[in-house]
């Protein structure tokens, strides 16, 4: 049912042109209105081999409307192959031509035998957000696309992590991802990013198992891969920030693949190491500053919301407020999603709260007593709310105004490290 | 034009003067078919993504101050939302005014689609109303909605009488028009049919309705209008409810576009009597003289406008003959909306610059008076020619015109398309700012920006040589005109 979506947070399933967008040759073909594109991209880093202004479109119209858009679509994936110089072709239906009752999917198999792959995934807008868009992608691919090997490689891994474009770090966040997993002797392989793309995606098969870091997006594509590759799965669902959760994180990996628990051991040393000669020396900044005080708030998907409320909690030592989550998660999910917050050091538990209507968001944090100056990590919708309550305010989650990132990260050792530099250069612009 | 404010509903550019976005010829032949009617535009078997005319309607809208927008539809249509509210408080920060319009989704499911969702609509309206207190609420539609059929006009008439500010049904939807532009006035109608009040009586006003869209230039017009004892209405960013609702009483109405401002100008002229400045835009000298000459006669000012004239030359003019002198000879191709191609194209030839080719993102055959653009009649008359082509941001297009010229220098006013060029190893100028080639002193910075970006091709060169553009070889050996089909009559 439609709902008040007071300054909203993700957007519609057609939005996963930007998860096709961050595969590298992959082009997105729209059946959609000539704007979508336009409207679903971010200003900015969307500029890469393809962009959202070349991406094939129907630019459906109002005779479409009235007559269907088959043809139309037909000429456009035709003259797209002709055009444009990609690897795999992915057809994206909008609204119009679901609601209008287009056989999208008859149109693209007639393209079975081009010289290079047409994939097709429906993602009209009022099937879901963007988190199921990304969803329905992953699940063309691995319908459409892959089959299962006939045996796969020991030590090769798939990684899946959250939403390319819609989390600012995706491209860091997934490549130290990789580098953890190398680091104990893992071979890492995903589809995101430079140097990935379509060799990546026909790797996919040969994994000894998937790798999901994520509360609840891309569950379903891991089960289903499991179900049609033979390919079993961990779920991880915390993303690991911190050393704290490293740690936790690569000996739960370390354990599922059966590695060496001394080898696992030695890279968690090392690392741990080197973030405490770190955390040593600015102690004294989170000790003795004026402004950070214990109790925060996150304000974004479940992904941020759970690793930040961890790290921040389990790491750092603060004390979490209440923690909303934006992402419209599915129902089936909340459930487990909220014992995770309520799993944490000292016994300490967060209430999650799932929440897409931004002013209840505001009122809440209004609300409740942070014992001080609050500190938000959230969407740049909620920067005026902090700063009128004379707060600290970090812009993690998507809309982001108040920072460009091309490939930092928040994940892993390293990733910690980033994120408090990022809280204490807010801190440091004030006295007190 | 008729404009009836009786109808939320506005007839699209195609429909009401005749717009085209598929073209391929000269700019003689363009006009000389427009004049005598035969010109005919042709649709795509293939095209790249474009724009949304909702974007145009509703980010016009939402840059009203203290306004509410109810964007009824799935996610993805109100995800500019985030965008306007970004643009609300940093437009409101640097004016020193403080902007609390807010821009909401109804956030549609697959249920509503067979359902709808008029009923959940009005609560939403209402709930936002009870929120923010907003002082005029625009219901607007999209694709979805459209198709569907909910009925948003009897949403406003329902709730008419419970909410005590303007509010108004904006219908919006993307598949309406292929060109954005029709948003524009989709967004003056709506302003026109719920704020905008009759002249009070009594009323004696220097105002002057200024439709532009991002202000920049707002403290050295107000400056300048001193001059003339003329007040400056800026419109709509940063405009408050209250001074929209008295726009009738002005003495002129003028604009920076006439893509932009063309049916509020006329509007209000056909419906309260208030002059709307028809000359070439204010871009370049000649322009800028024109456009000032015309407001002096419109509104009696004639004698200090040139007074105002002469004292500005003798500081410019001098140095905008200086930097001619390095730009003369150098080669351009252009890509932008019409309201400013022929413009530009009217100032590149001023300093020295050939055109070699033109592309307008549509073309609007003749305005809402009958009359073909006065961009066009000007370079008309002044002998000026050059290829031309009428294609809505279709970037293989531009890139195929790019590689046949091998231009010095590509100008555009669109986000992403410069960068295709400078890939191409083209040196691009972004005309992004509407006042970039205002008046004298931005012709002269203009000028200085176009040498500087030809001086220094170090960025262009150097990513160039590192990229791989994604149209293939075949493409490139096209004619730019492969995928036109003439549109059945």
């Amino acid at each position: 049912m439609a709902k008040l979506l007071d300054k909203q947070r993700y957007k519609c399933a057609l939005a996963a042109m930007q998860t096709v967008q961050a595969i590298d040759r992959a082009i997105p073909v729209l059946h959609s209105g000539p704007g979508c594109a336009q409207k679903l991209s971010d200003g900015t880093g969307s500029s890469g081999y393809f962009s959202p202004n070349i991406f094939p479109c129907t630019s459906i119209n109002e005779k479409d409307v009235v007559f269907g858009g088959v043809k139309k679509l037909h000429s456009t994936i035709d003259n797209a192959l002709k055009v444009i110089d990609a690897d795999l072709y992915v057809v994206l239906t909008g609204c119009i031509p679901e609601i209008v009752g287009d056989d999208s999917g008859e149109v693209v198999s007639e393209f079975a035998d081009a010289e290079k792959p047409v994939i097709y995934a429906p993602t009209a807008g009022f099937k879901g957000n963007n988190y199921k868009g990304h969803e329905q992608v992953i699940d063309a691919i691995t319908d459409q696309f892959l089959e299962k090997a006939e045996a796969r490689r020991k030590g090769f891994v798939n990684i899946w992590a959250d939403v390319p474009y819609q989390d600012l770090y995706w491209l860091g966040n997934i490549r130290e991802l990789e580098n953890l997993l190398k680091e104990i002797g893992l071979t890492p392989n995903t589809i995101f990013g430079y140097g990935r793309g379509i060799e990546n995606i026909k790797n996919i098969p040969y994994a000894e198992f998937n790798l999901l870091v994520s509360p609840w997006v891309s569950l379903k594509n891991v089960k289903k891969m499991e179900k049609k590759l033979g390919i079993p799965y961990l779920h991880y669902k915390t993303l690991p920030v911190g050393a704290f959760e490293t740690s936790k994180f690569l000996r739960e990996v370390g354990k599922f693949a059966k590695l060496d628990e001394s080898k696992v051991e030695e890279v968690i040393t090392q690392h741990e190491k080197y973030y405490y000669y770190l955390i040593e020396r600015y102690a004294d900044l989170f000790l003795e500053n004026r402004v950070i005080n214990k109790q925060f708030s996150v304000v974004a998907d479940a992904q941020y919301a759970l690793g930040i409320t961890k790290f921040l909690t389990n790491d750092l030592g603060l004390v979490p407020a209440k923690q909303f989550i934006v992402d419209d998660t599915p129902k089936e999910y909340r459930e487990d999603i909220a014992a995770e917050f309520k799993n944490l050091n000292y016994g300490l538990e967060a209430e999650a709260v799932f929440e897409t209507d931004s002013y209840k968001i505001h009122e809440a944090i209004k609300e409740h007593d942070y014992h001080g100056y609050p500190l938000v990590l959230g969407g740049y919708y909620d920067k005026e709310i902090t700063e009128d309550l004379k707060g600290n305010f970090l812009n993690i989650s998507w809309p982001v105004r108040d920072k460009v990132v091309f490939d930092d990260f928040i994940v892993g050792y390293t990733g910690g490290i980033r994120l408090i530099e990022d809280i204490y250069t807010v801190a440091s612009q004030r006295f007190n | 034009m008729a404009i009836n404010l009786n109808n939320s509903n506005v007839a699209t550019r195609e429909n009401r003067i005749g717009s085209i976005t598929g073209y391929l010829g000269s700019l003689h032949d363009l006009a000389s078919q427009s004049e005598c009617g035969t010109l005919k535009g042709c649709s795509r078997c293939f095209s790249q993504s474009s724009t949304c005319l909702s974007s145009c309607a509703l980010g016009q809208l939402s840059a009203i101050r203290d306004v509410a927008i109810i964007h009824h539809g799935p996610a993805g249509c109100s995800v500019a939302a985030a965008g306007s509210y970004y643009l609300d408080k940093v437009m409101a920060k640097k004016r020193g005014v403080t902007n609390d319009t807010v821009y909401v989704g109804t956030d549609m499911n697959e249920n509503d689609t067979i359902f709808g969702s008029t009923e959940q609509l009005k609560k939403i309206v209402l709930e936002v109303n009870k929120r923010y207190s907003p002082k005029a609420i625009f219901v607007t539609s999209s694709c979805a909605t459209g198709i569907i059929g909910e009925d948003i006009d009897s949403v406003v008439d329902e709730i008419k009488d419970q909410v005590n500010v303007p509010i108004v049904a904006v219908h919006c939807e993307g598949f309406k028009s292929r060109i954005w532009a029709t948003g524009f006035d989709v967004s003056d109608h709506a302003v026109l049919q719920s704020i905008v009040k009759p002249p009070r009586e009594g009323i004696k006003s220097n105002k002057i309705n200024f439709k532009n869209f991002y202000e920049s230039a707002r403290p050295e017009i107000i400056e300048m209008f001193k001059n003339f004892d003329l007040e400056p209405t800026f419109l709509y960013c940063n405009s408050t409810v209250e001074e929209l609702s008295h726009i009738s009483e002005a003495l002129a109405t003028t604009c920076i576009c006439g893509t932009l401002g063309n049916y509020l100008g006329n509007a209000l002229e056909e419906k309260y009597g208030v002059p709307y400045v028809r000359s070439i835009n204010q871009c370049g000298i000649v322009g800028f003289e024109t456009w000032l000459r015309e407001i002096g006669k419109v509104t009696g000012r004639s004698e200090k406008i040139e007074k105002y004239i002469k004292e500005q030359r003798e500081i410019y003019l001098p140095k905008i003959e200086e930097v001619k002198k390095e730009l003369k000879g150098l080669k351009a191709v252009i890509g932008m909306g019409p309201g400013y191609t022929f413009e530009v194209s009217r100032v590149l030839n001023e300093l020295g610059i050939e055109v070699v080719w033109a592309l307008a993102w549509h073309y609007d055959k003749k305005y809402e008076n009958g009359d073909v653009p006065p961009s066009m009649k000007y370079l008309l008359e002044n002998d000026i020619d050059f290829g031309t082509s009428i294609s809505d941001q279709q970037n293989y297009e531009v890139m195929n015109v790019l590689n046949k010229y091998q231009p010095d220098l590509y100008l555009s006013r669109h986000p992403g398309s410069t960068v295709w060029a400078i890939k191409n190893g083209t040196p691009a100028v972004y005309v992004a700012d509407e006042y970039m080639i205002f008046g004298y002193k931005h012709t002269l910075d203009f000028a200085n920006s176009i040498l500087d970006s030809i001086r220094n091709r170090s960025f262009e060169k150097n990513l160039a040589k590192r990229t791989k553009l994604p149209y293939t070889d075949w493409w490139y050996k096209q004619s730019v005109g492969e995928f036109l089909v003439q549109e059945k009559v």
